[in-house]
């Protein structure tokens, strides 16, 4: 992913370690003493914040100042930067932010899911998940343009660990392919002593509702501008990368799955596997999250009967994210919408389960929300201890010893 | 006529424009040139002392780097009152992010223009108290730690005023404010707490830390350009009266910051990389009654009878500030001016 | 044994194949058990979850043997090489071995013979050229180019000579060459 970065010609890099991204920005760090990052105008800094607040508010200067800018966090650090994230598409600064999705606490959780990007979706920045890392190192190169083309943040997202430590092949492209696709940035605004500007004011009920909704409009374009760039890429490194849908066997499909991320690609060999069963499903992959596409989700998935969306996150008292918006964009079709909360805290969702999941949902047995693989005797047990007495205790550390993942006991 | 030593509370008042003086030694407001980079028409108080330091530091640092400057800005008064949509009165380059961002705000700008090949062009960054003491505490110690080249000017009025008048980390003790009301046994901000950040500053053995006042515009003035042609991480924390949160006499402001000074509660010094080397001695020390008595926010010491336990206790700090820094002038008499080192 | 599962894999990729390892995730800890996954084929690989039934499985550290079920899973006709200078009757793996195809398990003392070419009791880079022997699946050549690749310099040139030195010692063991086939491997 270093490398995908550097090929992108950052001019300001400011980090903060968190687990699972430390391994990118550590690269970087070498790659910039080394000067192995030649940007346009010829430097390229790296600072090492005091935290992720800080590392997005020296960006937040920085991409002002018209520099190309880059950070990667997850989890907590990005709830930690939230201030900033807002501001930063508030403000209209192109940066682009590596998410190594991963689990918020508590309980403290490194492992993958989603609910950290998820809590930043409506934040104003352009979301685009990835689906392998061939396709992370795609999306980054095509993120600076996107986000420089409409002056609107973007985040890259790739499951923590299962692809941030996972090794298989990438297709590296080169220096000159890169800078033939991406050109040098061309800011909008500009903090220039010979043209001096005042950025940030405050803005007042008679003009609020116009600056946000402009926020929203340039999303909205983002929706084609996505399209245009994926076709774009395609031509000039010859590869499918990105895009706001990719749809998979879902032509006569009777059931469809619905997922962002890399579990698509144990979906796909769902698919293969079931359609060699002579079962009728298929697969949408959901690319860009925000904006959410919701003609091209709707065009993949009216035919159908059903639709099951797995979603790496959750909404508690609601149940699913993913599966709300895919509700929206189908308003008016007959279409079952099945909502499957699974992989939450990196719990690995497997083929197995997967099938079984949608033998249970073609046979009309699905409870929705679907929660995959929980153990619901734990459930029941912890419900149970919790009736008993008003002093319970911390829930995560007895359901753990249930589980029997602690050994120690409390004397 | 003989040559007469002119001593420079005759010649260098703080009358801006003043004739008397050598005119390289006049102040940068004094001149026809000065750049008003806070322009007139912004919505402070009558009598805002941070409006009047903003004006003269920024003003200072334009002159001092040729023009070629670029502000970062805490949420805050100076903020809001300066950028009321859809006017700004700032005539630089000048960028409003967050509350307790400013300092990781410019140090990114910072490093965006030395990676640009633009380092000629200078970083400030200012904020109220509350956005650098308190909130913006982190951004402030990366920033120092690193060394990035921003100078950060804090103006310090004691307390949260856009919001209304809370407390901070940088609020005197018994000062009355919103959240240390003059109530109870211990009325106003306890004594014991808060954070001397010019001495957090020196700590982190930045190049240049300086405190500055609005009651000394040459003074302030040098600083700031001192400041401004070094390089590396800067610190100056500048006393600016709040007549509204104070509440004083909005005529007053200047007479206030004087006292401040001259009671040893605001000593006037500068630090390199972590040691004094050099102060503004006290002309004449006052009591700290006369410099808290005018102020509202201190009204409950002087009820029937003063509270002369707590004033006492201010004194104390003056007394020790007065001896910390070496305020005092010798017995010889020598002014002032010839033992500071920056005219 | 994160580094074993990319050494795998790295190879495979030399050999011209697919593939794709992982840890079975967890923080930066020296002295945690871990587990960490290999997949190889000839076709792209799509799928991500943890590697369930293995077609080989290669034990680093034999004292985990009775702590967790680490043979869950390994296919009938599995492989299985462990580190360790005991015997497995020593090991308490009879029953196990029975299960498995006669020369599909094999024992070899890959610490020691780390230490001797290294100068370090760390065998991940080793137990490879096993797995290579062993299996087939991938070539000494391919391994010993991963592990030039991974390791630079003299440490690289000793892992390698370990690693031949491993595949030597399995590879006279086996008695005909062994199979190729969809192959998944686990290594533990």
């Amino acid at each position: 992913m270093a490398a995908a970065v550097a090929l992108c010609r950052p001019e300001v890099i400011s980090c903060y370690p968190i687990t699972p991204q430390t391994h990118i920005v550590e690269r970087l760090s070498e790659m910039v003493r080394k000067g192995e990052i030649g940007s346009a105008s010829g430097g390229c800094r790296y600072i090492n914040a005091e935290s992720e607040f800080g590392a997005l508010s020296i960006l937040i200067g920085a991409s002002a100042a018209g520099a190309r800018a880059y950070t990667a966090t997850a989890s907590q650090g990005l709830l930690f930067m939230t201030e900033a994230v807002y501001n930063a598409s508030g403000l209209g600064l192109p940066i682009v932010m590596t998410i190594g999705n991963r689990a918020i606490g508590a309980p403290i959780n490194i492992w993958n899911d989603h609910s950290d990007s998820m809590a930043l979706r409506d934040a104003g920045w352009i979301q685009l998940h990835a689906e392998s890392n061939q396709e992370a190192v795609d999306l980054h190169i095509q993120a600076f343009r996107l986000a420089e083309a409409l002056g609107c943040p973007v985040m890259v997202c790739m499951d923590g660990f299962v692809l941030t430590h996972a090794y298989e092949p990438v297709d590296l492209p080169t220096q000159a392919q890169v800078d033939a696709y991406l050109p040098p940035y061309e800011p909008i605004q500009l903090l220039d002593p010979d043209d001096p500007m005042t950025i940030g004011a405050m803005v007042g009920p008679e003009a609020f509702a116009e600056v946000r909704y402009l926020a929203h409009h340039t999303q909205l374009r983002a929706l084609e501008e996505i399209a245009t760039l994926k076709a774009e890429f395609l031509r000039q490194f010859g590869r499918e990368s990105g895009g706001l849908t990719e749809c998979y066997r879902t032509g006569d499909a009777e059931t469809i799955l619905v997922a962002l991320g890399s579990v698509n690609g144990t979906i796909r060999d769902v698919v293969d596997e079931m359609r060699d069963a002579g079962v009728p499903v298929g697969s949408l992959k959901i690319g860009a999250y925000r904006p959410f596409p919701v003609g091209a989700v709707r065009e993949a998935l009216h035919p159908c009967k059903r639709a099951i969306v797995v979603e790496k996150d959750l909404a508690p008292g609601k149940g699913g994210i993913v599966s709300s918006d895919v509700k929206m964009a189908l308003r008016g079709l007959p279409v079952i919408v099945q909502t499957v909360i699974a992989g939450l805290g990196g719990r690995s969702i497997t083929k197995a389960s997967l099938i079984r999941m949608i033998n249970e949902a073609r046979a009309g047995k699905l409870d929705e929300p679907h929660f995959l693989d929980l153990d619901w005797d734990v459930i029941r047990t912890e419900l149970a201890r919790r009736r008993q007495r008003r002093r319970a205790g911390p829930t995560a550390e007895h359901v753990l010893r249930q589980v029997n993942a602690v050994a120690s006991k409390v004397v | 006529m003989a040559d007469q030593r002119i001593k420079f509370y005759q010649t260098g008042t703080f009358t801006v424009g003043n004739r008397l003086l050598d005119p390289e030694r006049r102040t940068v407001q004094a001149r026809m040139e000065r750049t008003n980079s806070l322009d007139s028409g912004h919505r402070a108080c009558q009598g805002c002392g941070e409006a009047l330091g903003a004006r003269y530091a920024i003003d200072a640092a334009m002159r001092a780097s040729n023009n070629r400057l670029v502000a970062v800005n805490a949420t805050g008064c100076l903020e809001v009152f300066s950028t009321p949509y859809p006017e700004s009165s700032w005539k630089i380059p000048w960028l409003h992010s967050l509350f307790g961002n400013a300092p990781a705000v410019a140090a990114g700008v910072a490093a965006a223009l030395e990676a640009k090949g633009r380092s000629d062009v200078r970083v400030v960054a200012q904020g109220g108290d509350g956005g650098t003491v308190d909130i913006g505490f982190g951004c402030l110690s990366g920033l120092f730690e690193r060394n990035d080249d921003v100078l950060y000017l804090c103006y310090d009025n004691g307390a949260y005023m856009n919001t209304g008048v809370q407390r901070s980390g940088s609020t005197p003790p018994a000062a009355r404010t919103m959240t240390t009301p003059a109530v109870g046994p211990s009325p106003g901000n306890s004594f014991g707490t808060g954070k001397n950040l010019p001495r957090i500053a020196m700590a982190h053995a930045i190049p240049y830390v300086a405190t500055a006042s609005v009651a000394d515009l040459h003074d302030l003035e040098a600083k700031v350009t001192k400041a401004t042609m070094l390089r590396g991480a800067r610190y100056i924390h500048i006393f600016v009266p709040c007549p509204l949160g104070w509440a004083h006499d909005p005529a007053l402001t200047i007479t206030i910051a004087r006292l401040a000074i001259e009671t040893g509660l605001f000593p006037l010094f500068e630090a390199e990389r972590g040691r004094v080397v050099a102060r503004t001695t006290i002309r004449r020390k006052v009591p700290v009654e006369q410099y808290l008595e005018p102020q509202g926010r201190f009204k409950h010491l002087f009820g029937d009878p003063p509270d002369h336990k707590t004033i006492g206790a201010i004194q104390a700090i003056a007394d020790e500030n007065i001896e910390t820094y070496n305020l005092l002038p010798p017995e010889d008499g020598v002014g002032h001016e010839a033992l500071r080192n920056h005219a | 044994m994160v580094t074993a599962a990319e050494l795998v894999a790295i190879a495979a990729f030399l050999d011209g194949k697919y593939a794709q390892a992982f840890p079975s995730f967890g923080s930066e800890r020296m002295g945690a058990p871990v587990m960490a996954f290999c997949r190889m084929s000839d076709r792209a690989i799509r799928l991500r979850e943890p590697v369930m039934n293995p077609d080989a499985l290669i034990i680093q550290d034999p004292t985990l043997l009775h702590q967790v079920d680490l043979f869950a899973g390994l296919s009938p006709s599995g492989y299985l090489l462990l580190n360790t200078s005991q015997e497995l009757s020593e090991l308490g793996l009879d029953d196990l071995v029975a299960r498995l195809p006669a020369d599909h398990v094999r024992t070899v003392p890959a610490t020691d013979i780390a230490l001797a070419q290294t100068g370090r009791p760390i065998p991940n880079a080793a137990l490879i050229g096993g797995l290579a022997a062993q299996t087939g699946w991938v070539t000494l050549e391919a391994v010993r180019k991963a592990i030039g690749r991974k390791f630079p310099g003299r440490i690289g040139e000793a892992n390698a000579a370990a690693a031949a030195a491993v595949y030597e010692a399995i590879r006279s063991l086996q008695p005909s060459e062994a199979g190729t086939g969809s192959p998944l491997a686990n290594a533990n």
